[in-house]
């Protein structure tokens, strides 16, 4: 199938690049296995030596483990042998990982230590002395760490995470993993949309406060409050931030909106009471790193939210709320009160999966059709209005250069 | 007992089920705890709620932002409620624990399992018992696009 970008370039987003299985297949390549760098797990999900956890990068499963002396490391999670997992358990502590259909073994590195039988038994059987099983050894990653988040990337080109960021969003990111962490819990929401629909929809400012409702009814977040965001030079990542001020405007109401109407009021409103434990007054950042990963702070809700395509019109995201390891009780309760802000029943993200969904199945028949995303005009750039898709345009400038098209 | 119990649990299923929200919050105690969580938090001591409610005042609040804030595609659940087991552990209290299936049915007429889990409570004995603590445990950590109406 030949594909063409529409002529009107950054403004448009054609409906094949949500649709099309070579393209997928492309990406995982391109994108998932290229030079890009992809969230793994957090730290304290790996607290002593020895320990493992399973994961995902694109369509390709992952373990992610501490070796003996404390050092992390990521590997593809396929015997060298038959291709089978290695490690079937979500996470645990191991010496070592033995494959079960033939016992073939893989120290914490994804080392391939032992072959079972190798040189037979009484001289019968085994391999040849110049066989070369280590020729289909499983991938290694290369692994690095911001403050707690551990990353990891397939290519040798790519550049240090902390260049690949850039200075804006790494200092961004730093701003939220301010201490060591503490896991309060996961899930999945799987959304019935591709993968690109999400990561468009975290980078979209404009949707906030517009499907959200929740956030307008109670004055969380409107574009008349005071906030910005920040866009990578190359498009890839972005990092929008909301002050904390009571809006008292009414632009909302005099545009007729359907978020508008200020009469709604919760009983109890605790549970969106804040601390400003970062001391800047910011009560949102939504940070977004290409190609799958997003970093939350929501008031006290603390998540890392990891994308994971599951075919061509099938998402799933894996969320790890957290706090951090000094948390007092008070904060852990707000933490976990808040958490009704997020996740498939979170008063401000449940509408995402359907919005998603919608624009998957809205465009069935129109391969040939694309996006309008001309808020703000063809710009890719850092700015103070909320009133612009430039970050979204910044995802398929990153999108287009990795994938060639 | 037993009956009061499968009675409570027939009426909250049936109310859920029939589109009845505003009578949810009157299932609890005035400081009754709502709570959903997954096997896998439970198992693996983790407090995170799915949803999380304290006391009538937050269960009301859930409702009212179901009914005018939230935006979800109009759906209905059919709760199976099924081995309900009750102990009296004093006089004012009931723990009980029950297996439940929820289908939901979307307009278009897809019908799926959309979760399977037990219910752990804590009531309140009288003749018209209450959850003073209702967890509702999921055994699978994954959820559906979104979780609007209670389980």
């Amino acid at each position: 199938m030949q594909h063409t970008w529409p002529a009107e370039g950054a403004t448009r987003v054609p409906y094949w690049v949500y649709q099309d299985e070579e393209i997928y297949r492309l990406e995982q390549e391109r994108i998932f296995r290229g030079a890009t760098w992809s969230y793994l797990c957090l730290e304290a999900e790996l607290p002593e030596p020895k320990s493992f956890v399973t994961t995902f990068v694109g369509d390709m499963p992952v373990v992610v483990a501490r070796d003996a002396k404390g050092a992390l490391h990521a590997f593809e999670n396929r015997c060298a042998h038959r291709g089978a997992l290695i490690c079937m358990q979500a996470r645990g502590k191991a010496e070592r990982f033995n494959c079960i259909y033939h016992n073939w073994t893989y120290d914490h590195a994804g080392n391939l230590t032992s072959v079972a039988f190798r040189k037979g038994i009484a001289g019968k059987g085994g391999m040849p002395a110049d066989a070369k099983p280590e020729s289909q050894a499983p991938k290694q990653f290369r692994v690095s760490c911001v403050n707690g988040l551990v990353f990891g990337t397939l290519s040798q080109q790519a550049s240090s995470i902390e260049t690949y960021l850039g200075a804006d969003i790494l200092r961004r990111m730093q701003r939220v993993m301010k201490g060591p962490v503490k896991v309060l819990g996961t899930y999945t929401q799987v959304l019935p949309n591709n993968w690109k629909l999400y990561m468009d929809n975290v980078k979209d400012m404009y949707h906030a406060s517009l499907l959200h409702l929740f956030f307008t009814r109670f004055r969380i977040n409107r574009l008349t409050q005071k906030g910005g965001v920040f866009v990578s030079d190359d498009g890839a990542h972005h990092c929008t931030y909301t002050e904390m001020v009571e809006d008292r405007s009414d632009a909302y109401e005099k545009g007729g909106m359907r978020s508008a109407g200020g009469d709604f009021k919760l009983e109890a409103p605790e549970i969106l009471s804040q601390v400003d434990e970062f001391g800047d007054a910011v009560s949102i950042q939504i940070l977004s790193m290409f190609p799958g990963f997003v970093l939350h702070q929501i008031r006290n809700s603390l998540a890392a939210r990891q994308v994971v395509p599951k075919g061509v019109g099938r998402t799933e995201l894996h969320w790890t709320l957290f706090g951090f390891a000094d948390d007092d009780a008070a904060m852990t309760r707000r933490r976990l009160l808040q958490a009704n802000l997020v996740g498939p029943a979170g008063y401000i993200s449940m509408e995402d999966g359907a919005a998603t969904g919608f624009v998957q199945r809205g465009t069935a028949a129109a391969p040939d059709r694309a996006s309008v995303i001309e808020m703000g005009g063809d710009a890719i750039a850092s700015g103070d209005s909320r009133i612009t898709e430039t970050a979204v345009r910044g995802l398929w400038k990153a999108w287009r250069s990795h994938m060639s098209l | 007992m037993q009956f009061l119990v499968e009675n409570l649990h027939a009426r909250y299923a049936q109310a859920l089920d029939a589109d009845r929200l505003e009578d949810w919050p009157g299932f609890f105690t005035e400081k009754g705890v709502y709570r959903i969580t997954t096997a896998e938090n439970e198992a693996r001591g983790l407090p995170l709620p799915v949803l999380y409610c304290e006391g009538r005042p937050m269960l009301r609040d859930r409702v009212a932002s179901l009914r005018h804030a939230n935006i979800y595609e109009p759906q209905r659940y059919r709760h199976i409620v099924s081995s309900v087991l009750a102990e009296k552990i004093s006089a004012q209290r009931i723990r009980a624990t029950a297996n439940f299936l929820v289908v939901r049915t979307m307009e278009n007429g897809e019908s799926t399992l959309f979760a399977s889990g037990r219910y752990l409570d804590l009531i309140q004995a009288s003749k018209k018992p209450l959850f003073i603590e209702r967890v509702v445990v999921c055994d699978s950590r994954r959820f559906d696009t979104l979780l609007a109406i209670p389980l």
